[in-house]
């Protein structure tokens, strides 16, 4: 490439290189632009010393800033947590009753209950806290075992038929099948059936009536509103907990289901206990 | 003294100026700029544009320090685009977010007034209210204040580098930087109390983004008001490109009126002692040193003109001088030009003559057209005038009309309804009341239709469930949870829904929302 070539046309040197008879005109970039470029270098070399950017085997070189992501990461939740701290301890300081008559406790109290129920405990109850058949409803004032905020605290502190822990609720409904005649469990289940509705066989609701008084009512209560000291549902409402109709009350006497909570005080923590119990009392059934 | 001009004894000092800007010096491609020294120039336009520059920068250095009153619950800032806490102040109006169309439709009104305005008096915008006009304005009159005028400026920028060339463009760099930190500074006082952001500013403890904000718009004044100038005009601004389907044949543009002008001599008097026939222009060429824009008007319409009417003034002072009319460069209209140029060449068949549109006594024949002040009222422009007009008055009447008191209710999703243990149901809502002016309110929530339908308000008394009074704070929301439970016997009223009414008794505001109701399916 001695030879300088001039395009004729354009009066341009020409790179000297060539391609079918078409040569290209040698014009440069702009002198800042080829700066600019330059000072892009100086900065990407700059840049990976001092941040984590050549891989190796098993990792990458750490850089001198030792920035990491992660900690960087950390660092935000650290930070986060630190701004709410002055809530976490004066819902730790407080009361149920003082946490849900401070507008702001308690708002903050439903928030971050709302985030920890939908980690814990929508598996079962559902994002919703609408449970579903055999999980209850949390948004009803059906309560099983209680709907007022030392209720409810108590529940989720020790859970429901949780060997784990002594103070866990328990009950068990015995199973019927030998005690009953398979007439006697319709006729029973027709009793309960016509406290809400209307039976399939009219005729056999006496009958369960007096079987009811004498083998349900110690649990469920004579009038069957149920009995929160054991946990035993209110059998004369509008709210079937595992099913509703003769059948399903049938296949619980035959086969009884029972729910099984897990206590969440040694998981999650007293204040995280508290402010679940906010949330799910504010969701509308709240006593 | 009175002046006389007299034609005999009058000079006129003939400038060395050569335009940067036109065809024939131009090359292709790339080329590098070749710097323009505006020549100093008086009239009535500099007269007005010093004018414009004093309104449209006193406007933008000092609004955000004048101060408006809104009680003790709102900025006193009278113009304040508070990002932060999501509102715009401007002196009696308030704008939330969602009502953020009052100024889209100001954006739309600005972009139709462009239009308007061009095609009534051409690109004025250009030549006079555009920030880079004025800011370039005002950069050029410190480089001339320290450098002097064209002359010295051209001889000191050739000049080898001395200690007083460095000591001059020491001081014109520092003035300029300090405009633009002015500039940039000002900008960041709209959106924020201006005395308490400056105290924080100076003190260093203001937020990074505003010394971020201030640091750019220092570097983008200073660099396109100082150094680039006309460049910006000329290849970065889409406007001048724009124009063009903006201007037509009754658009005012500036003009050289070369049916008056030529033959332009430097010898007039000789060339006309001699016989031959001149027209006005000299060739003084002092059109071409004043325009910042490094052309020459005379070659005719131009994309780089940005009709800062300089050119008139200088060309004006000139005529003044040889005791001619004033106009030999002015604002006139593409059709008047061509109709007085079709006189001067006998409708294009010979050489202009200005002999033609003279009198034998050398005043303008009556067939020589001036410009009629009617043209600006043609049908485009009206058009242009009664959108814009629309736009505007739709805009007042939204805000005349607007709502200060609003009531959004949204329906629980998950759950949808909840069954109660007595067979009624229940329905979870989250109601917000925006209450928009800066003032505390009472405002009555009450529920419309469903008449069974019992409500209740999370953190307020239970009252008769129908009409709560809640208590909104200032300017903000107020969010609501408000359950609405319906008897078993009576969940047919359901698939009516109801309406919830937000109610100000004291102002006589009211805002409805029809809601409705979920229930299980049978």
């Amino acid at each position: 490439m001695a030879d300088k070539h001039v395009d004729e046309i354009s009066g341009v040197e020409t790179t000297g290189h060539e391609w079918d008879g078409i040569r290209e005109l040698n014009n440069p970039m702009p002198r800042w632009w080829v700066y600019c470029f330059y000072a892009t270098i100086v900065w990407a070399i700059g840049y990976a010393i001092a941040y984590p950017s050549i891989p190796m085997l098993t990792d990458a070189t750490k850089g001198l800033l030792g920035f990491s992501s992660r900690a960087e990461m950390r660092a935000e939740l650290a930070g986060a947590q630190a701004a709410q701290a002055d809530y976490r301890e004066r819902i730790t300081s407080s009361s149920l009753e003082e946490i849900i008559a401070d507008p702001q406790l308690r708002q903050f109290a439903v928030s971050a209950g709302s985030s920890a129920f939908k980690v814990n405990c929508a598996q079962c109850h559902g994002s919703g806290a609408a449970g579903g058949a055999g999980f209850p409803n949390l948004n009803d004032d059906d309560w099983l075992w209680g709907g007022k905020p030392e209720d409810i605290y108590q529940t989720i502190a020790h859970g429901i038929r949780y060997n784990s822990d002594e103070e866990t609720r328990f009950s068990e409904m015995p199973s019927f099948t030998d005690m009953l005649k398979p007439e006697e469990l319709r006729a029973t289940a027709a009793y309960v059936v016509s406290l809400t509705g209307t039976p399939s066989n009219p005729t056999t609701v006496e009958q369960g009536r007096q079987l009811f008084a004498d083998n349900c009512a110690s649990c469920h209560g004579a009038d069957a509103k149920g009995n929160r000291e054991l946990g035993a549902p209110d059998l004369a409402d509008a709210i079937w907990l595992k099913g509703e109709g003769e059948q399903a009350i049938i296949d619980q006497m035959r086969a009884p289901k029972h729910g099984a909570m897990p206590g969440w005080r040694q998981r999650l923590g007293d204040t995280a206990v508290k402010e679940l119990t906010v949330f799910v009392h504010s969701l509308g059934g709240g006593e | 003294m009175l002046h006389k001009p007299d034609t005999e004894t009058a000079s006129v000092e003939r400038l060395d100026a050569e335009p940067v800007n036109a065809a024939q010096v131009r090359n292709p491609l790339y080329e590098k700029r070749r710097k323009i020294f505006p020549k100093r120039v008086e009239g009535r336009f500099r007269r007005f544009k010093w004018l414009v520059m004093l309104l449209t920068l006193g406007i933008y250095y000092l609004m955000p320090w004048v101060r408006w009153d809104r009680g003790a619950h709102a900025p006193d800032q009278a113009v304040l685009v508070d990002l932060a806490a999501r509102r715009f102040y401007f002196f009696f109006i308030e704008i939330w977010p969602q009502e953020f169309f009052f100024v889209a439709g100001l954006l739309v009104m600005a972009g139709l007034g462009l239009f308007l305005v061009t095609s009534a008096v051409g690109r004025a915008w250009c030549g006079y209210a555009c920030p880079q006009t004025v800011w370039v304005d005002l950069f050029l009159a410190v480089e001339r204040f320290i450098e002097g005028d064209r002359n010295a400026r051209m001889r000191l920028d050739a000049s080898p580098w001395t200690l007083d060339k460095l000591a001059n463009r020491f001081a014109k760099h520092s003035i300029w930087l300090l405009i633009g930190l002015t500039t940039g500074g000002a900008w960041i006082f709209y959106f924020a109390d201006a005395p308490s952001l400056l105290k924080s500013f100076v003190m260093l403890d203001a937020p990074p983004v505003a010394y971020m904000t201030v640091a750019i718009l220092t570097a983008t004044t200073y660099v396109f008001g100082g150094l680039m100038r006309e460049q910006v005009c000329t290849y970065m601004c889409p406007w001048p490109r724009i124009q063009a389907a903006m201007l037509d044949e009754n658009s005012l543009v500036v003009t050289y009126n070369d049916w008056r002008g030529e033959p332009r001599s430097r010898h007039a008097k000789k060339a006309a002692a001699a016989g031959e026939v001149v027209g006005d222009c000299v060739d003084c060429n002092a059109c071409v040193a004043v325009c910042p824009m490094g052309i020459d008007i005379r070659d005719g319409q131009q994309l780089e003109c940005i009709t800062c009417a300089l050119c008139i003034d200088a060309c004006d002072g000139v005529m003044d001088k040889l005791g001619r009319e004033r106009g030999l460069i002015s604002y006139a209209t593409l059709s008047d030009y061509a109709a007085n140029m079709a006189l001067a060449t006998d409708n294009g068949t010979a050489a202009v003559d200005p002999r033609r549109v003279r009198d034998s006594d050398g005043a303008f024949t009556e067939k020589v057209r001036q410009f009629d002040w009617r043209i600006v009222f043609r049908p485009r422009v009206l058009f242009y005038c009664a959108v814009w007009a629309l736009i505007g008055i739709g805009l007042l009447y939204a805000l005349l009309s607007r709502d200060r008191l609003e009531l959004n209710v949204l329906h629980d999703r998950n759950p949808q309804y909840v069954l109660e243990s007595d067979g009624s149901v229940r329905n979870g809502y989250i109601v917000k009341l925006l209450n928009m002016i800066p003032e505390p309110r009472t405002i009555t929530l009450t529920i419309e239709g469903m008449p069974a339908a019992r409500m209740r308000i999370a953190g307020q008394a239970p009252g008769d469930g129908r009409s709560f009074e809640i208590s909104a704070d200032p300017d903000k929301v107020t969010a609501l949870k408000v359950f609405v439970t319906l008897p078993k016997e009576n969940l047919g009223e359901a698939d009516a829904g109801f309406v919830l009414i937000a109610d100000d008794p004291s102002s006589h505001e009211q805002d409805r929302y029809r809601a409705n109701f979920s229930r299980p399916a049978r």
